[in-house]
């Protein structure tokens, strides 16, 4: 509430609601996005047609149900789970480490999903250029697997190291050497490989949502909602840990046991999307940054799903912008979220005056 | 109001030791705090006040000994268990972002809530009556990184009332407030723990505010020695000169504080009182006499003239003409070109032992 609206003297106590309406707004705006990005694309196909396609309706033309199922459905869901679970990924980190510069990527799950990738594109299959021509497409299951085994291996590194030291500010710091050291280790691949295979990572490195089949979206859907989930559970700490980790013991929280659940939770959710979806800058650093000032709240009740619901519309929003609408140019994603989203982030901090109050920077 | 709240027993606090011995900061402190009592923990920078109130709040664990809380021991209390009965306030500084100071307190019923951290009508009632107690129901609205230090720290206060402890630690509660402000902790302070009849444990610096507004004093001197009692009881038994000795700075048991002005130089008989004979008398001190009555031998006499508005000061030097001065500041510009010796440092000096 702005401090110009004059306090009723009915009630002198500010609301510590759940803020229902904002959330339901945002739900509203995520469903009109998701809408969208099954209509737009190389192909136009008007909003009722796409309603109709969902509700199990015949098309004027079937080429589009034939789209919108093989094609922008899994996208848009993909989407959808990747912000979700970026901006929710992105709060916990800002929050566990009380730095407003944390991101999801920043315990090095990220970095080392990009690790497996870049053993396979730029190591496995030297000869075999068929592989390569396979790698190069986004979506290759060999590739996801890597991914997922590099992430999972740095989850389990620093979940690890997380049990033994004593302060969440180490954490972050052996986090960031992961990642310098998994970083070097892909310089070292890419300053030895051939270009054709450079290409192919660097075009992995770029993100998109388009590559995942229905197939993978059994694997991807459960394990962002259970992501998710765990974040929610994670409230109630998340909150207590707002005053710092001595304030958070002080009132009865197991840090420890906390801390592993918010690091299970992040590294699941950000490894996950980095496996599928490649390495997406930007949405976990600053979704988080956007619930607070939209909502002028620190609350983690309400800006859990906040983050879920704003972190999904961005993702698809983004991706819109990226197919440019029309044509059949696909422009790199991550280009793309930075690119639109920084300034707007920008202006949107700068208006609402809630530079100084996001951690008191 | 005797009630014991919390209860240490051959208390050892200290560190333990990588190999070798444990660093042990003090050993075998019996220590008791009362619901309804103020107690302020004062000793020198370095001693170890913030290891036996961590010690004491259960984020260290003791060498040896025990602490009970409220008839339990600290050590196999739950860690929720614990925040019911025992609350802190922190000396540092909290970036919370975007909250109001009504939600900041709310969190302090983090232990009271289930596990969705959901506030029951109850809990939004003791958060209010938290900010009413403290004063600070017209901070509700505002955020918390609006605030000023004195208004946040209140605010920080509040929260751990929220926590409906028995037992309240705060660690150097006045330290970043103007003087002003460190009367009203204190006094807010006192307020609540005879109100709510909740025990409260602050560690300070602020020795003339302990001394008159705690109901006992903890003094941990160096070496570990710790000496407790009302505070007028550890004036008069030299518990002060003890516990600070090593500063190598005076306690004044009349004054109930440290010396800062030089040893007297010279003996100055002031004849008149009121108002201007009080702060004539800090004049003179502070320039190095040592006040004696007035048929005493003395090496000066100054004697108030005028009125409280227009006070004047006639000062005679071993029978000498009188001089007239108009301000105090010429007055002790006068007594240090007197003596005039006052600048090199002089060996410590016995009362009314003087050079000239």
């Amino acid at each position: 509430m702005a401090n110009a609206v004059p306090v009723s003297t009915e009630s002198p106590w500010p609301r510590l609601g759940l803020r229902p309406l904002a959330l339901l707004v945002m739900a509203g705006v995520w469903a009109g996005a998701f809408l969208l990005s099954l209509a737009l694309g190389s192909v136009r196909i008007p909003l009722d047609q796409v309603l109709t396609i969902l509700v199990g309706g015949e098309p004027l033309r079937a080429t589009w149900a034939t789209i919108v199922y093989d094609f922008r459905l899994p996208k848009a869901l993909t989407a959808a789970l990747a912000g979700a679970a970026l901006g929710v990924s992105g709060l916990q980190m800002q929050t566990l480490f009380r730095n407003p510069l944390a991101d999801p990527f920043v315990l090095g799950v990220s970095s080392g999903a990009s690790l497996g990738v870049a053993l396979v594109v730029l190591t496995v299959g030297a000869a075999n250029t068929a592989l390569l021509a396979v790698a190069g497409l986004l979506g290759n299951l060999g590739l996801v697997a890597a991914a997922c085994l590099g992430a999972g291996l740095v989850l389990l590194l620093v979940l690890a190291l997380a049990r033994r030291v004593q302060s969440s500010v180490t954490l972050l710091i052996l986090g960031l050497m992961i990642g310098y050291l998994t970083s070097a280790i892909v310089s070292l691949l890419l300053y030895f490989s051939i270009a054709e295979r450079i290409q192919a990572y660097i075009a992995w490195s770029f993100g998109s949502f388009g590559g995942v089949t229905w197939g993978q979206l059994r694997i991807l859907t459960p394990v962002v909602l259970g992501g998710l989930l765990l974040a929610f559970i994670l409230t109630k700490a998340l909150n207590a840990l707002l005053l710092g980790e001595t304030y958070a013991r002080s009132m009865g929280l197991d840090i420890h046991r906390s801390r592993i659940g918010i690091v299970t939770s992040s590294a699941v959710l950000a490894g996950t999307v980095t496996a599928f979806c490649g390495p997406i800058a930007f949405l976990g650093i600053a979704i988080p940054h956007l619930c607070r000032a939209l909502l002028r709240s620190a609350d983690h009740r309400v800006l859990v799903p906040a983050c879920a619901l704003l972190g999904a519309t961005a993702a698809l929003l983004a991706d819109l912008v990226a197919q440019a609408p029309g044509t059949s140019v696909v422009l790199p994603l991550n280009a793309i979220t930075a690119l639109i989203g920084a300034p707007v982030v920008v202006w949107i901090i700068l208006r609402r005056g809630a530079g100084r109050g996001v951690f008191g920077v | 109001m005797s009630e014991t709240v919390l209860q240490a027993e051959a208390l050892s606090i200290g560190y333990p030791g990588r190999q070798g011995a444990p660093r042990v900061i003090a050993a075998d402190l019996y220590l008791r705090l009362h619901a309804g009592e103020v107690v302020c923990l004062l000793g020198p920078n370095g001693v170890g006040k913030s290891t036996l109130l961590r010690t004491l709040v259960g984020m260290q664990p003791p060498l040896a000994g025990r602490v009970w809380l409220d008839g339990a021991d600290l050590r196999t209390l739950p860690p929720h268990e614990l925040a019911r009965r025992l609350s802190v306030v922190l000396t540092e500084r909290i970036e919370v972002g975007q909250l109001s100071a009504y939600a900041l307190v709310a969190l302090g019923r983090h232990p009271h809530t289930d596990w969705t951290g959901r506030l029951s009508p109850r809990d939004e009632e003791v958060a209010r009556w938290a900010l009413e107690a403290v004063d600070a129901v017209s901070l509700a609205h505002r955020q918390v990184h609006e605030l000023s230090d004195g208004e946040r720290q209140r605010i920080m206060v509040a929260r751990a009332l929220a926590q409906e402890p028995l037992l309240m630690v705060l660690d150097e509660p006045t330290a970043f407030l103007d003087l002003p402000r460190r009367v009203e902790m204190m006094r807010l302070l006192r307020r609540l723990a005879r109100e709510t009849n909740r025990a409260l444990l602050l560690s300070t610096h602020d020795l003339d505010l302990a001394l008159r507004s705690a109901d006992a004093l903890w003094l941990l001197a160096p070496g570990g020695v710790l000496y407790s009692g009302a505070p007028e009881d550890l004036v008069l038994g030299g518990a002060f000169e003890a516990t600070f000795a090593s500063d190598g700075i005076a306690f004044d048991r009349r004054q109930g504080s440290f010396q800062v002005h030089p040893p007297a130089q010279q003996r100055v008989a002031l004849i008149g009182d009121g108002l201007v004979g009080m702060w004539t008398a800090r004049a003179l001190e502070r320039s190095g006499c040592l006040l004696v009555a007035a048929h005493e031998p003395a090496a000066l006499r100054v004697v108030i003239a005028g009125d409280e508005q227009t006070p004047r000061w006639e000062v005679m030097a071993n029978g000498g003409p009188p001089q007239y001065v108009a301000s105090l500041h010429a007055l002790a510009a006068l007594v240090r070109r007197d003596h005039g010796a006052v600048d090199t440092p002089a060996p410590p000096a016995g009362p009314g032992d003087h050079s000239e």
